[in-house]
């Protein structure tokens, strides 16, 4: 891996950074984000009396499970659409450089989104003491997660034309992802695939990050569980598989 | 430069291309004809490394664009059917994408963008978003982007279809002045195009090549029935076509049109290498009937094209 094949995957995530705020979807996506999050968080937090953000990060995998499909949803159904997938896969770029652009613009668009976000911690911090040790181990969660519905998501653009299926479809398999290794499932399943679905979980792995105690376990699960998706996404684009 | 052997390509049990084998020569304009649905846009698409090929190969300067696939997509500017373009970019935005991830140094960037907008004709529009650009002005963009990198080789899939005449005669202006230093493979099914810009052509239909040569060869590999086109004024239609039928070296003839006061004009198919326009003129001179109108048509592309590939 040299210094040009870096430049191009650069150049091209600059690309897909630019083509979220060059339409007001980007403005909106972030707008409905930072309201929902905020509303749904301090209409109960005054009840509680704590100053943790526990509450919004057991809000955020359903927040994110919204708009992250949003994100993806048209990566590639877009481009499919259009026919500039043409233009864009006969560049001299590999199928993977753009597969993995596209997947750092949207994570980068996400990033930034979270950051903005980042006024209810300051918030807490002015009104009482917080700790900041957990806080920093829920946003770094919550990344890991949205990284991981993103790749998911941004697979399922791949599979279709239409942006409106690819979000659904996001929408579903993104859920059946995070809710899989929760208790009210695994109380159902047989016993021997409850270790299995309770480790493939995306949320026990959230919550198990969100705690503030980063194991490496959960980490190499969602760099797996991105790059397996990332990769099952280069071989369907190197199929060409929608025609 | 392109060497094309034996390419073939199927979807299922479709056959897209079947057995494709044609070279293409250095600084060459070569028009790629033939119906819709023939197999034209599916040739450029393995050329430009966009589809892979069921069987054959497809090779430039040597290299295998399969194996080889970033040196050949470095050298072949293409356009692709229909214009694709990033609609909510604006033109410079999306001219300097372009210029970056073709590679060309950061420093030379500007300064080769400024010479594209001057050769597309581009400075009116460099601010707009893509999405508000008419139909021309979206192909000169696809035209400057497909330059940019001052390829080798250029691929053009139908760059004039949707075009009004004189933006048809602009675009083919600037294939022409591109193609005098490239290789220019270009797509269409406006005949007269091709005999208007191009070096060589090949008709294709049904994933098969069906004839080859420069434009005015193509004619005689048909070997184009000659036809005269006569309007003639005479006592009535019965006469002159008793008249026609006397002429030997007439095959048939046929009724095209009439005007007011017995004038009448005849499409004559003429049997093979006669010239009958001397015995033509004397048969009306005898009758004292007058000539409105004579002409020679050869086999046109057009005739050719329908001929070939009906």
């Amino acid at each position: 891996m040299n210094k040009k094949y870096l430049k191009t995957i650069y150049i091209l995530f600059k690309k897909e950074l630019m083509s979220y705020f060059n339409s007001p979807i980007a403005y909106i996506f972030i707008g409905v984000f930072l309201v929902v999050g905020n509303w749904l968080f301090f209409k109960n937090f005054f009840l509680i009396g704590q100053t943790s953000m526990r509450g919004y990060f057991d809000l955020l995998p359903w927040i994110f499970l919204f708009l992250s499909p949003a994100i993806t949803m048209r990566l590639w159904a877009e481009e499919k659409r259009s026919g500039t997938i043409e233009f864009l896969l006969t560049l001299p770029v590999t199928d993977w450089q753009v597969v993995f652009a596209k997947f750092l613009g949207g994570l980068v668009f996400l990033f930034i989104s979270l950051l903005l976000s980042a006024t209810i911690p300051f918030s807490l911090a002015s009104i009482g003491s917080l700790d900041w040790g957990p806080v920093f181990g829920e946003y770094l969660g919550a990344l890991f997660l949205g990284g991981s519905y993103l790749a998911l998501g941004l697979f399922v653009s791949s599979l279709t034309k239409n942006q409106i299926i690819a979000f659904i479809v996001g929408l579903v398999v993104s859920f059946i992802a995070f809710i899989i290794g929760a208790n009210f499932v695994l109380i159902g399943a047989p016993n021997f695939l409850v270790p299995i679905l309770s480790f493939l979980g995306l949320g026990n792995h959230f919550y198990s990050i969100a705690k503030g105690v980063i194991d490496s376990k959960d980490v190499i699960f969602y760099f797996s569980f991105i790059f397996l998706f990332l990769y099952l996404n280069t071989r369907v684009i190197e199929t060409r598989g929608w025609k | 430069m392109i060497e094309i052997k034996n390419l073939c390509k199927n979807f299922g049990a479709n056959k897209i291309l079947d057995d494709l084998s044609f070279s293409v020569k250095k600084g060459e304009i070569l028009g790629f004809l033939g119906p819709n649905g023939a197999g034209k846009s599916s040739t450029m698409k393995i050329i430009t490394g966009f589809w892979t090929p069921t069987k054959g190969s497809v090779e430039i300067d040597g290299q295998d664009v399969l194996t080889h696939s970033m040196e050949t997509r470095a050298k072949i500017g293409y356009l692709p059917e229909n214009v694709p373009l990033y609609d909510d970019m604006r033109v410079y935005e999306y001219l300097k994408f372009v210029a970056e991830i073709r590679g060309i140094e950061k420093d030379a960037i500007k300064k080769r963008i400024k010479e594209v907008i001057g050769d597309c004709g581009l400075a009116n529009v460099i601010r707009k978003p893509i999405d508000e650009l008419s139909k021309g002005y979206r192909q000169r963009v696809g035209l400057a982007q497909a330059i940019m990198h001052e390829p080798d080789i250029l691929i053009l899939d139908e760059p004039t279809t949707g075009l009004d005449p004189n933006q048809i005669v602009e675009i083919r202006d600037l294939i022409k002045k591109i193609g005098k230093e490239k290789t220019v493979i270009f797509s269409t099914h406006i005949l007269s195009e091709v005999s208007a810009t191009c070096d060589h052509a090949i008709i294709i239909n049904n994933g098969k090549i069906v004839s080859e040569g420069k434009p005015d060869e193509l004619a005689k590999t048909v070997g184009g029935k000659e036809s005269v086109y006569l309007k003639v004024k005479g006592q009535s239609k019965e006469a002159i076509e008793k008249a026609l039928k006397e002429i030997e070296k007439i095959d048939s003839f046929e009724l095209k049109d009439k005007e007011e006061g017995n004038i009448f004009g005849f499409s004559i198919l003429v049997k093979d290498g006669a010239d009958i326009r001397e015995d033509l003129s004397k048969k009306i001179y005898q009758n004292n009937w007058s000539i409105y109108e004579i002409r020679r048509k050869k086999a046109s592309l057009e005739d050719i094209f329908r001929e070939l590939t009906k």
